[in-house]
């Protein structure tokens, strides 16, 4: 991937990411940009390192080399001040992990109040105000026990959303959701892209990535095989492991016995 | 396991006999299990009426429920001596509540001194006698530090010799519920901005305390029960606890009378305690 001048507008900025887990090397040199505005949505097979990726921006994984630069501020200094930057980029995991000892209007407010020291009266309203963008107005003195998995990741969403913040990570937001759930978690994403929210999305959900993204990542053993517009990596992917892939996840009930037994060796070369 | 090992000896070949076979076994075990059950209930019932009828009520009722004795016992048995017994027990409790609070986070921090001595304190003080330390503080320590004195006197080294062992065991039941915290919660926390410490407080403590009340409580209602111990400080007829008045009691009435009373005053404490234990216990399982 080309190298990008450093400007206000690169919303993230990773050059060489490396990490290991031991003796896995788990990322294997990875440089990505986004830009902000813009939504890039992050798919490959299941242990290919998209969420060490993410984890790796708001420093959740600390990375074993390379550099990660968010809105201008490399966090993979260590006298950066790594609280101060994750204030600013929202994040959103797979299981919701909401406080369930906090109503969902507290869930809200906690970090307002206590990590930017805002006013209870402010963070009500902009709590209110983020409720009612997740269609979850009527559910602020609902536990989070109380509701459904998707009404758990809406408010989840409006959680990070109450930060102000100028980045949204997710990881794979619907996929611990029942399927008549994930529509509503998507609309609110969608609707969030479309207000111009920076987003970095790991997901497996093709249809999403195909309409909403800017830009489509495909990663594989730790690096990134291919990244381009969705319609071209959909449409006409360059490399064969980002076709086989989609042949997979695109068509599940079509893989042929042939293809699991050559699965591997696939994945090998390239 | 007798009805397996005959359906194992059948081959396959004889299948319907096997099925009928089991099945009257069956019956005969029911019926055999009653008689047993029976035969315990009679044994149990001819012992409690054995004993009713050997026991001389007149005399017990004399020895253990004389009302004058009991009398005698009030006001100081409530005013003094039950009043006291609370007040060892959560001074000590608070005392231990804060330094196993304080244990629990240095045995999780990164920092491998604080680990290590959270460890060894712990160990140490699980593995002493509670009397022991009681008497180590009591009369130990005074002579460590002559020029010294335990603030607040006979409360003070009761605090501290009974919540330092009480500590211990809390600092482990804290560490476990802290643990019990699923990550995905410091992880939200810390996504938010939150610090390390503000995620601790606001965030994984109060989970942790919710699942850990209910054995902190059992904590509680042993502390009521030792303070039985704090006489070995040389108590005075103001910091008299209830076990310790009691016996007093039992040696001037020459009468076992008072035993009962502090008895049933100690389980006025413990057994709403343990019930609402009970009830925490059962709401968790619920709720999960
Ligand atoms: N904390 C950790 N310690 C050790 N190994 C880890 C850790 N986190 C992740 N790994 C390993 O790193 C590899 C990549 O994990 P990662 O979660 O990033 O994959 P992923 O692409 O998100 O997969 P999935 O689609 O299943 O979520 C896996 O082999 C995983 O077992
Ligand atoms: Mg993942």
């Amino acid at each position: 991937m080309k190298h990008r001048e450093v400007s206000a507008l690169s919303a993230i900025e990773i050059s060489g990411l490396r990490k290991s887990f031991g003796a896995l090397e788990v990322l294997r040199g990875i440089d990505l940009s986004v830009d902000s505005g813009e939504v890039v949505c992050v798919i490959g097979p299941s242990g290919s390192g998209k969420s060490t990726l993410l984890r790796c921006v708001n420093l959740l994984e600390v990375p074993t080399g390379g550099t990660i630069r968010v809105g201008g501020v490399e966090v993979t200094d260590p006298d950066c001040d790594i609280d101060g930057v994750r204030r600013r980029i929202g994040m959103v995991f797979q299981q919701f992990n909401l406080f369930g000892h906090l109503r969902v209007r507290e869930n809200l407010t906690i970090s307002q109040r206590r990590v930017l020291r805002r006013s209870r009266a402010e963070a009500q309203r902009i709590a209110a105000a983020n409720l009612e963008r997740v269609g979850l107005a009527d559910k602020a003195d609902a536990y989070p026990a109380q509701l459904s998995g998707g009404q758990q990741q809406r408010v989840a969403i409006a959680r990070a959303l109450a930060m102000d913040p100028q980045l949204m990570l997710f990881d794979e937001p619907t996929s611990a959701l029942d399927p008549e759930l994930v529509g509503e978690v998507l609309a609110v994403m969608r609707g969030l892209a479309a207000d111009g929210m920076t987003m970095l999305v790991v997901t497996h959900e093709m249809a999403f990535a195909r309409e909403v993204a800017s830009r489509v990542v495909f990663m594989d053993g730790g690096v990134i095989v291919e990244s381009g517009e969705p319609a071209q990596v959909f449409g006409a992917p360059r490399e064969r492991r980002t076709a086989e892939f989609l042949h997979r996840v695109l068509e599940p009930t079509r893989v042929s016995e042939s293809e699991i037994g050559a699965q591997p060796r696939a994945q090998h070369d390239g | 396991m007798t009805d397996g090992s005959v359906t194992d000896t059948n081959s396959p070949a004889t299948t319907a006999p096997v099925i009928q076979e089991p099945g009257r076994r069956r019956l005969g075990r029911r019926r055999r299990e009653r008689l047993v059950r029976a035969a315990g209930y009679a044994v149990f019932v001819l012992v409690v009426v054995g004993v009713a009828a050997a026991a001389d009520w007149q005399r017990l009722a004399d020895s253990f429920f004389r009302v004058d004795v009991a009398r005698a016992m009030f006001p100081g048995a409530v005013t003094t001596a039950l009043r006291n017994t609370i007040v060892y027990t959560l001074l000590a409790f608070a005392f231990g509540l804060v330094l196993g609070l304080v244990l629990a986070l240095m045995r999780l921090s990164t920092i491998a001194p604080y680990r290590w001595f959270a460890t060894a304190y712990i160990e140490l003080f699980r593995g002493l006698p509670r009397l022991l330390v009681l008497f180590m503080v009591g009369y130990g320590i005074p002579q460590a530090f002559p020029d010294r004195e335990i603030p607040g006197g006979v409360y003070g080294a009761v605090t501290l010799g009974l919540g330092a062992t009480a500590a211990a065991y809390m600092a482990e039941t804290i560490r476990a519920g802290i643990q019990a915290v699923p990550k995905g919660q410091t992880e939200a926390a810390r996504s938010l901005g939150m610090s390390h410490g503000r995620a601790m407080v606001s965030i994984v403590l109060p989970q942790a305390f919710r699942i850990v009340i209910p054995p902190l409580t059992n904590e509680f209602v042993g502390l009521t029960k030792d303070t039985s111990l704090a006489y070995v400080l040389g108590v005075t007829a103001s910091t008299i606890e209830l076990t310790k008045f009691a016996g007093d009691a039992l040696n001037s009435q020459v009468n076992p009378t008072p035993l009962v009373v502090a008895g049933l005053l100690y389980l006025a404490i413990t057994l709403p305690l343990s019930q609402l234990v009970r009830w925490l216990e059962r709401r968790a399982a619920r709720e999960r």
